[in-house]
C-alpha cells in the first residue's frame, strides 16, 4: 500500500467530535488527515477540533447529511465520497443528503481536486468516520435498552436487537448518540469487503438529476442582487506589459458600468497581468465593449516566443550531446557499444490547451474589508494563499465557497482567474463582480501542458532483449528547474527493469504559462516512451506486450529514486495479461490498413494496459476499438462514475492525437482561439471501449488520469501496424494516400 | 429595443439592443441560467435552445430576430414527452461527467427524437455532432437517446 496512509500516521493527527445537532440528532466532526504545515501548534489543533462543523450530521428523522469537501469538477468526488462515509454508516443511501461545505481546510483536511490523490488519502477516514458515527448510535441504542453493544446489529439506518426483536431508526437515537464518548478513530471496527452495500455499486452523480434540468449550479451561474459582469483584457502575447489605454469609447459602450486599468504584478503565476476590465450590466455587453478599448502593449519580451523558434531550439539541443543526466544507471554507452543492433528515434508533441467547456470565471464581492468568493477551483486553498500574497487580503477576512466546475483537467488547479475578480472586485467594493473569460481569452490564456522533444537510443542484445536504452528529454525551464508541469519522471519505464539507462535533460526559456493537464507528464513522456518501446519491441523481433512482460519479470516493488509510490511489476503483468486477454491481441494485422497497437502506464498509482484497434485508408483515421484493463485497487468505489472516467480518458487522449490538438505560438501569441482551431473529440468518432478492472488486494486509489496515457501510443502503435509509418510526432498527421 | 419574446410558453418582454444573442437574453436578462455559452461562435452546441422546435445554436441568434418565434430551453424541457423520457434516460445511466455540455445535449437529443422516433446510429452521430462535450461522455450520450427512443433497455455502457 501507499507509504503515507498507513494507520499510524493517522491516528496521530484524527480527531473526532460528537456534539447535539441544533435540533435535536447527532452531529459527528472528523478532522482528516492533514499536511503536517496546516496545523503546526497544539492550540491550533485544539482550536480545529473545537470549531468544527458537522461533517456528519444524523437528524432525528434519520436523515444522514454528509459534506462534501472537495471541488466537484466532473470527477465524480461529491458521490463517490460520501458513499464511503454512508457505506460504513450502514444506512440507506436514500436517507442521505450531501451538501457542498465552503473551503475550510481546518474543518474538512485537504480540499482539492487534483493528481487522482483524493480516493487513496480519503478512503480509510471516510471509512473511519462513517464507521465511528455507527458505533456511537448502536451505542446509544445499546444504552437506551440496556443491553451490551455486540448483541446489535444494523442495515439501512436502523439498528436491530434480534434477542428481543426490537429495532430503532438511527433519527431516534441520534440525539442520545451525541453524548456518547466518541470511540478511537483507528479502533474502530471496519466492514470487511464482503459487507459493503453501497461502495462498488453504481450511483448516479448527485448532481445529475438537477443537471438535466438545467438548474444553476456551475460557476458561471451564481447570481448575486445588483451583480456586474466583467471581461479582462490583456496582452495578446505571453508576457507583454500595457503601456497606455485608452478607456474613453469602451466606457461610453452600452451597458458598461466601470472600466477598471489593472496594473500587473509581473508574475504570470499568480495571475495578476497587466490589463482592463470592463464591468457591464450583461456580460455580452462588456464582450462587446473590448472593441473599443485602445490599447498599446510592449510585446517585446515576447519576441522569438515562436513554436518555430522552440523547434530549432530542440534540435540544436539534441545535436549539442544529452544535456544534463537525471538518472544514471550502469553503463549505457559501453551497453549500446556492445549491442547486436541499435536503434534510435526522436519524438516530439506540442504545447495544447486544457479547454474545459466552462470557460475560467468567478464571482467575488469585496465589502468592508471582507471579501466573499464563488469559485470553480480546483485548488481553493491555493487560491485563497494566492490573495494573501498579491492583495494582502487576510484569509480570515475570506468566504470561499465551491462552485461545480463545468471541467477541470488540471486548468483549475491555477487561480489566475479567482485574483483577477478580486482585483476588479477590489476596485468597485460592495458591487459583486462576476468575471468570465471568453473561450478565446481561455484557449490563449492557458497554462498549457508543455511541448516537448525526446531522442531516444536502444541497444538490443543477441537475443533480442533489450540491453540499453537512453532518452535526451529536451523541454522548457530556466536552465536548473523545468517549467511547470514540465519535469521528467526518473522513474518511467524502462527504468528500474534494464540495467543500462541514461534519462538527461535540456531546457530553453519560454514566456508561455505551463501546468498540469490530466495525467501531467505521463501523457506525454507515455506515448514518447510507448511508442519508442513498440519500435524496440519490432526490431527485436516481438511486440510491446512480450517485451513489457519480459522486462517486468518476477513480481516486486520497484522503489522510485527519491522515493515516491513504488511500482508493482506484479500488478503491471497482470493488467498487461488481462488486456491481452480480452482484446485477443495480435500485432500482425488483421486486414490491410487496419491495426492494433498495445501500450501501458503506471501513473498516479493506477496501472493501465491497453489496445486501440484502428485503421487508416485514404489518410483518414477510425479508431474501431479500444480495449483498457485497469488496476485502482482493491474496491471500484462507484463503477457508475469509474467507467465514466475511463471512456473519458480514452476519448480524451485520442483526441489529443488525431483531432490535430496543438497550441503554437509567434512571438508569444496562441495562434489557435476557438473549437475551430483547437478540436476536441466529437460524437461521430467514438469508439467502442470495452473496460475490465483488475482488483488486487490494494487500498483503492484515483482514476482522473491513468486510464488516459496508454491510449496515445496505443493508438499510434496501431496505426504504424496498420500502415507501416511510425507516428513520432503529435498530433497524428497521415499523408492522405 | 423592447421585445416580447414567447419562452418556455410564457411571453417574457426584455430591454435589449437587437443584436445580443439570444443566449445573453436568456442568461443575463431572464436568469435562465440552463443554457450554457461555451465557444460563443457556434461550434460547441452548449446554449442549444429550440425555436419552434427545432435545435439552434442561441449564442448565433440575435434577439432582434426572434420575432414571434417559440423558444423553448432545457428547464421547459421536462415538460415534453420525448424531453422527459430523454431526461430520464439520461440519469438512468447517468450520461454526464461534469455536466456543463448535457443541457445542449438533451435540448439536440430532444429535437432529433421529435423529427426521428427511433434515431439510427448514423442519425444519431449526424444529430448530435455539433455537441461537444470535453469529458467524453459519448458512448452514453448515444445509449441514452437510444434509451429514451425505446430502443435499448439498459444502457450497454453501464457497469
Amino acid at each position: 500500500m501507499s507509504r503515507e496512509l498507513t494507520a499510524a500516521s493517522l491516528d496521530r493527527r484524527n480527531v473526532l467530535k460528537a456534539s447535539l445537532l441544533a435540533g435535536g440528532g447527532l452531529a459527528l466532526d472528523v478532522l482528516i488527515p492533514f499536511p503536517v504545515s496546516a496545523l503546526e501548534t497544539a492550540q491550533e489543533r485544539e482550536h480545529a477540533a473545537a470549531q468544527l462543523s458537522a461533517f456528519v450530521s444524523i437528524a432525528p428523522d434519520g436523515t444522514v447529511t454528509i459534506m462534501s469537501k472537495n471541488p466537484e469538477i466532473g470527477q465524480g468526488i461529491k458521490t463517490s465520497l460520501p458513499m464511503i462515509v454512508a457505506d460504513e454508516l450502514d444506512c440507506d443511501w436514500s436517507q442521505v443528503r450531501i451538501a457542498q461545505a465552503d473551503l475550510d481546510q481546518k474543518r474538512y483536511g485537504e480540499q482539492y481536486a487534483g493528481g487522482s490523490t483524493a480516493t487513496p488519502r480519503d478512503w480509510l477516514p471516510m471509512r473511519q468516520t462513517g464507521a465511528a458515527a455507527r458505533a456511537m448510535l448502536v451505542q446509544a441504542a445499546a444504552l437506551k435498552w440496556r443491553v451490551d453493544p455486540s448483541e446489535l446489529t444494523t442495515a439501512k439506518g436502523r439498528i436491530y436487537h434480534a434477542a428481543s426483536a426490537r429495532s430503532v431508526g438511527y433519527g431516534d437515537v441520534a440525539s442520545a448518540a451525541a453524548a456518547v464518548a466518541p470511540p478511537d478513530l483507528s479502533a474502530v471496527p471496519l466492514k470487511r469487503p464482503e459487507q459493503f452495500t453501497l461502495i462498488g455499486r453504481p450511483m448516479v452523480g448527485i448532481d445529475s438529476a438537477r443537471i438535466v434540468k438545467g438548474e444553476p449550479i456551475f460557476g458561471v451561474d451564481m447570481r448575486l442582487p445588483g451583480m456586474l459582469y466583467a471581461v479582462y483584457e490583456v496582452s495578446p502575447a505571453h508576457g507583454g506589459r500595457l503601456v497606455k489605454a485608452d478607456v474613453e469609447a469602451a466606457k461610453r459602450a452600452p451597458g458598461v458600468q466601470h472600466v477598471v486599468p489593472i496594473v500587473g504584478n509581473g508574475d504570470a503565476d499568480s495571475g495578476l497581468a497587466d490589463g482592463v476590465a470592463i464591468v457591464a450590466t450583461n456580460w455580452w455587453l462588456a464582450d462587446e465593449a473590448r472593441a473599443k478599448l485602445r490599447i498599446d502593449w510592449d510585446l517585446s519580451a515576447a519576441k522569438g516566443h515562436s513554436s518555430s523558434v522552440y523547434r530549432a531550439k530542440a534540435d540544436a539541443a539534441i545535436a549539442a550531446g544529452a544535456g544534463t543526466d537525471l538518472r544514471l544507471d550502469g553503463d549505457p554507452a559501453a551497453a549500446l557499444a556492445s549491442a547486436a543492433r541499435r536503434i534510435a528515434a526522436r519524438y516530439d508533441y506540442p504545447f495544447i490547451a486544457h479547454a474545459p467547456m466552462e470557460p475560467q470565471n468567478c464571482t467575488a464581492r469585496y465589502a468592508d474589508g471582507k471579501l466573499e468568493i464563488w469559485a470553480p477551483s480546483q485548488t481553493p486553498q491555493r487560491g485563497l494563499d494566492q490573495l494573501h500574497k498579491v492583495f494582502g487580503i487576510a484569509p480570515e477576512a475570506v468566504t470561499l465557497h465551491l462552485r461545480r466546475a463545468g471541467g477541470g483537467f488540471g486548468r483549475r488547479l491555477m487561480n489566475d482567474y479567482m485574483v483577477q475578480v478580486v482585483a476588479i472586485a477590489k476596485a468597485l467594493p460592495g458591487v459583486p463582480i462576476q468575471l468570465m473569460w471568453s473561450r478565446p481569452d481561455d484557449m490563449r490564456r492557458d497554462y498549457y501542458r508543455p511541448g516537448g522533444w525526446h531522442s531516444f537510443e536502444a541497444g538490443i542484445g543477441a537475443h533480442g532483449e533489450l540491453i540499453a536504452f537512453t532518452d535526451h528529454f529536451v523541454t522548457f525551464g530556466d536552465g536548473k528547474t523545468p517549467a511547470r508541469a514540465a519535469g521528467f519522471n526518473v522513474a518511467m519505464p524502462p527504468a528500474g527493469l534494464i540495467e543500462h539507462l541514461r534519462y538527461s535533460q535540456s531546457m530553453m526559456p519560454t514566456v508561455v504559462t505551463t501546468g498540469a493537464l490530466r495525467a501531467p507528464g505521463s501523457n506525454a513522456l507515455c506515448f514518447a516512451s510507448q511508442s519508442f518501446l513498440d519500435e524496440v519491441a519490432l526490431a527485436a523481433g516481438t511486440d510491446l506486450p512480450r517485451l513489457m512482460l519480459t522486462m517486468l519479470g518476477e513480481r516486486r516493488e520497484i522503489a522510485p529514486p527519491g522515493g515516491g509510490v513504488p511500482f508493482d511489476t506484479g500488478r503491471a503483468r497482470d493488467v498487461i495479461e488481462k488486456v491481452v486477454a480480452t482484446s485477443a491481441w495480435t500485432h500482425k494485422p488483421a486486414q490491410s490498413l487496419r491495426g492494433k497497437g498495445f501500450a501501458f502506464y503506471f501513473s498516479h498509482r493506477g496501472y493501465f494496459a491497453e489496445v486501440v484497434e484502428a485503421s487508416a485508408a485514404g489518410g483518414k483515421v477510425t479508431v474501431h476499438k479500444v480495449w483498457v484493463a485497469g488496476d485502482i485497487g482493491s474496491q471500484i468505489i462507484n463503477p457508475m462514475g469509474a467507467e465514466n472516467q475511463v471512456r473519458g480518458a480514452v476519448i480524451d487522449g485520442l483526441a489529443q492525437a488525431l483531432a490535430g490538438q496543438a497550441i503554437e505560438f509567434v512571438d508569444g501569441v496562441a495562434q489557435q482561439s476557438n473549437f475551430h482551431d483547437f478540436q476536441l473529440a466529437r460524437i461521430p468518432a467514438t469508439p467502442e471501449i470495452e473496460i475490465a478492472w483488475v482488483r488486487p488486494d490494494k487500498p483503492p486509489t484515483g482514476l482522473g488520469e491513468p486510464a488516459l496515457p496508454p491510449v496515445i501510443p496505443a493508438l499510434t502503435n496501431a496505426l504504424c501496424a496498420a500502415t507501416g509509418t511510425r507516428i513520432r510526432s503529435l498530433p497524428v498527421r497521415l499523408a492522405s494516400a | 429595443m423592447q421585445y416580447r419574446l414567447d419562452i418556455n410558453g410564457a411571453i417574457r418582454e426584455v430591454d435589449a439592443p437587437p443584436e445580443m444573442p439570444l443566449l445573453w437574453v436568456l442568461r443575463g436578462e431572464l436568469g435562465l441560467l440552463g443554457t450554457k455559452y461555451g465557444c460563443g461562435v457556434g461550434l460547441c452546441g452548449a446554449c442549444t435552445v429550440h425555436v419552434d422546435g427545432a435545435a439552434q445554436r442561441s449564442c448565433q441568434l440575435p434577439v432582434g430576430r426572434v420575432g414571434h418565434a417559440k423558444i423553448h430551453t432545457i428547464e421547459h424541457i421536462g415538460a415534453t414527452a420525448a424531453g422527459e423520457r430523454l431526461q430520464q434516460a439520461w440519469l438512468k445511466i447517468d450520461v454526464m461527467q461534469c455536466g456543463y455540455c448535457q443541457a445542449g445535449q438533451i435540448m439536440s437529443a430532444c429535437a432529433l427524437l421529435g423529427r426521428t422516433a427511433q434515431p439510427s446510429e448514423a442519425e444519431i452521430n449526424a444529430a448530435m455532432a455539433g455537441n461537444l462535450c470535453r469529458c467524453g461522455c459519448y458512448n452514453r450520450i448515444r445509449s441514452a437517446i437510444r434509451i429514451a427512443a425505446g430502443l435499448e433497455e439498459e444502457g450497454g455502457h453501464v457497469a
